[in-house]
């Protein structure tokens, strides 16, 4: 256990050391301000011209969904880019050798590497989601549904997509390893699209494709489950926004999801664990 | 686990295919408590990935090996070991007192004790005043010296050092000799890869030459009688005098005026020369030297070996 701490806390230690916390801090801010500056405008707009209660409630929720979605998009690339080379990197310049030939296992090192990434990440996300609440309920009295819920999925999904990124890292280069991660994530994408697209359509082949591409990376539709939740039921129902799932990805696509996390980062403390370095 | 009569590293046929390249053919050997072993042979001849078998950084194809009495990779026996690597990297961004803070955890070595560990290694290192500054910082020579310094952490029983002087000035080298002599008179075993001779020459007590990924000769080079190699310029020179001259020596070659040949040390010269003298040889020139390390590598290695 002490290990894997320690690999933690060196984690961490490199995310502050090589100022990753502060830039996320500070684009995050920027983000948040300008965020907050288009939510100040538009909700000065629809006061001045006496939009109705109801109205306004549904136009600043699609903004506020807007924002979820730019935050979402920020976390994944986060989640595939900062571990991206953490072990790919260490490998290759040799690194790695002095830490695994000390007493420990080699499965301390993922698990750490593992946990430490996902702290930041949790935190990242943390922030700007708090941030973008904070805005709404200040700046325009809007809260979203089932926030926990839909931040937590949007977590889930930031997780899976770092412990592909770390799981890649194990046989990949640096490069070769980002490169598949994210055409993994454009698979899942599109996929989720097509799922969207044919189902308004009625167009069951593209959906049931759709639906498969989400099978092989969930990570998608843990977002457009995360929008489900989160956005007003007549907004949903309506389809009157691009956040508004038209197919909703099924509860199980929640402990598929887990599923193919953990065997990610199975395979990957098996791969490193035979893996000559 | 091992005993203090035990070798600390026992390898039984190690061999190593990458891709159907053979890295490590046989490897074979030995290394016994306390002793300073060099590991000797040319660039690309399997060293380093000999050392990386015996870390349990690699995984042979086929046979065993056992360090410390474990089999390799155990990760009882590999906290009492060290290891300097070839290519010496760490987290650059760390300073070197963090980056041996890090790594001492990893030993989970108490705090109080880590840090006086610590000190006392920087001293030794001379990179005291610079424990402070990131490694990014540093010179090829103060990393290597940090990462000397990291070896040593946990008082290690057995340290693997490889090419410990590649990149060091003359300073930096001796300062390296000076702990491979501490680490000697401590007890410690050292397994050092090199390829710099004189540098084995002069810190080991026994010497392995690798050639094609297998030990080809191991020599134990504390205890060995010094050899002289002797080159005697006189005449007449006929085969009945170099069939006399084995009473001396043995090599005998003759040639254009010149008879070389091995003696086991210094006393046969006058002896000989007297002998020489006797039997009415005019001798010009005699000259002894004593046979390097150098000498023997390249007479191991043989002329078809190509630079690494």
């Amino acid at each position: 256990m002490r290990g894997i701490l320690t690999m933690v806390h060196l984690t961490l230690q490199e995310a502050r050391r090589r100022r990753l916390l502060l830039s996320a801090l500070l684009f995050g801010l920027a983000f948040l301000s300008l965020f907050a500056t288009g939510f100040h405008f538009i909700h000065r707009d629809l006061m001045a011209h006496n939009v109705l209660p109801a109205q306004r409630k549904l136009i600043l929720s699609s903004v506020m969904m807007a924002g979820f979605y730019a935050v979402n998009f920020l976390m994944v690339m986060t989640a595939v880019l900062v571990p991206v080379d953490t072990l790919s990197g260490e490998i290759s310049s040799g690194v790695i050798q002095t830490v695994a030939a000390k007493p420990l296992h080699r499965f301390q090192i993922i698990l750490g590497k593992w946990i430490g990434f996902s702290l930041i990440l949790a935190l990242y996300l943390g922030l700007m989601a708090g941030g973008l609440v904070l805005v709404g309920k200040v700046l325009g009295g809007v809260t979203l549904l089932r926030i926990g819920t839909g931040v937590s999925l949007m977590g889930l999904e930031g997780t899976l997509l770092l412990t592909l990124s770390i799981a890649g890292g194990t046989r990949l280069t640096t490069i070769a390893n980002g490169v598949t991660v994210l055409g993994l994530y454009g698979l899942a994408f599109i996929g989720g699209w097509m799922e969207q697209i044919g189902t308004l359509l009625g167009n069951a082949t593209t959906r049931y494709v759709g639906i498969v591409a989400s099978l092989f990376v969930p990570s998608e539709s843990l977002w457009q489950l995360a929008a489900y939740h989160m956005q007003p039921p007549l907004m949903r129902d309506l389809n009157l926004t691009p956040f508004s799932p038209a197919s909703v990805p099924s509860g199980y696509m929640i402990l598929w999801a887990v599923g193919y996390t953990l065997a990610v980062l199975c395979w990957a403390l098996w791969q490193f664990h035979k893996r000559n370095l | 686990m091992s005993t203090s009569t035990s070798p600390v590293i026992e390898a039984f046929g190690l061999g190593k295919l990458y891709e159907g390249r053979v890295a490590i053919k046989n490897l074979t050997l030995e290394v016994h408590r306390g002793e300073v072993f060099g590991f000797l042979g040319p660039n690309g001849g399997g060293k380093t990935t000999s050392v990386k078998m015996l870390l349990g950084l690699v995984t042979p194809t086929r046979g065993t090996a056992r360090v410390l009495g474990a089999p390799v990779g155990n990760v009882q026996a590999r906290a009492k070991l060290g290891f300097l690597p070839e290519h010496f990297r760490y987290h650059e961004w760390l300073t070197g007192r963090e980056m041996l803070q890090f790594h001492g955890r990893l030993y989970q070595m108490p705090s109080r004790s880590l840090n006086a560990r610590i000190d006392e290694l920087l001293t030794r290192v001379d990179l005291h005043d610079a424990a402070d500054r990131k490694i990014r910082e540093y010179s090829k020579g103060m990393m290597q010296r940090v990462g000397l310094a990291q070896a040593l952490l946990n008082v290690p029983e057995l340290v693997f050092l490889d090419e410990p002087t590649s990149g060091l000035d003359p300073l930096g080298r001796l300062l390296v000799r000076n702990v491979i002599d501490e680490l000697r008179q401590e007890g410690t075993t050292v397994f050092l890869n090199s390829h710099l001779l004189s540098e084995v020459e002069i810190c080991c007590d026994r010497v392995a030459f690798v050639k094609g990924g297998e030990i080809v000769r191991e020599v134990a080079w504390r205890d060995q009688a010094p050899i002289l190699e002797v080159e005697i310029r006189m005449k007449p020179i006929s085969s009945g005098l170099l069939k006399s001259l084995e009473v001396f020596g043995r090599e005998i070659i003759s040639d254009n005026g010149v008879v070389r040949l091995r003696v086991p040390d210094e006393e046969v010269l006058p002896l000989m020369t007297r002998w020489l003298v006797n039997q009415g040889v005019m001798i010009y020139q005699i000259r002894s030297s004593r046979k390097s390390l150098e000498a023997m590598f390249l007479e191991i290695m043989g002329q078809d070996h190509r630079p690494g």
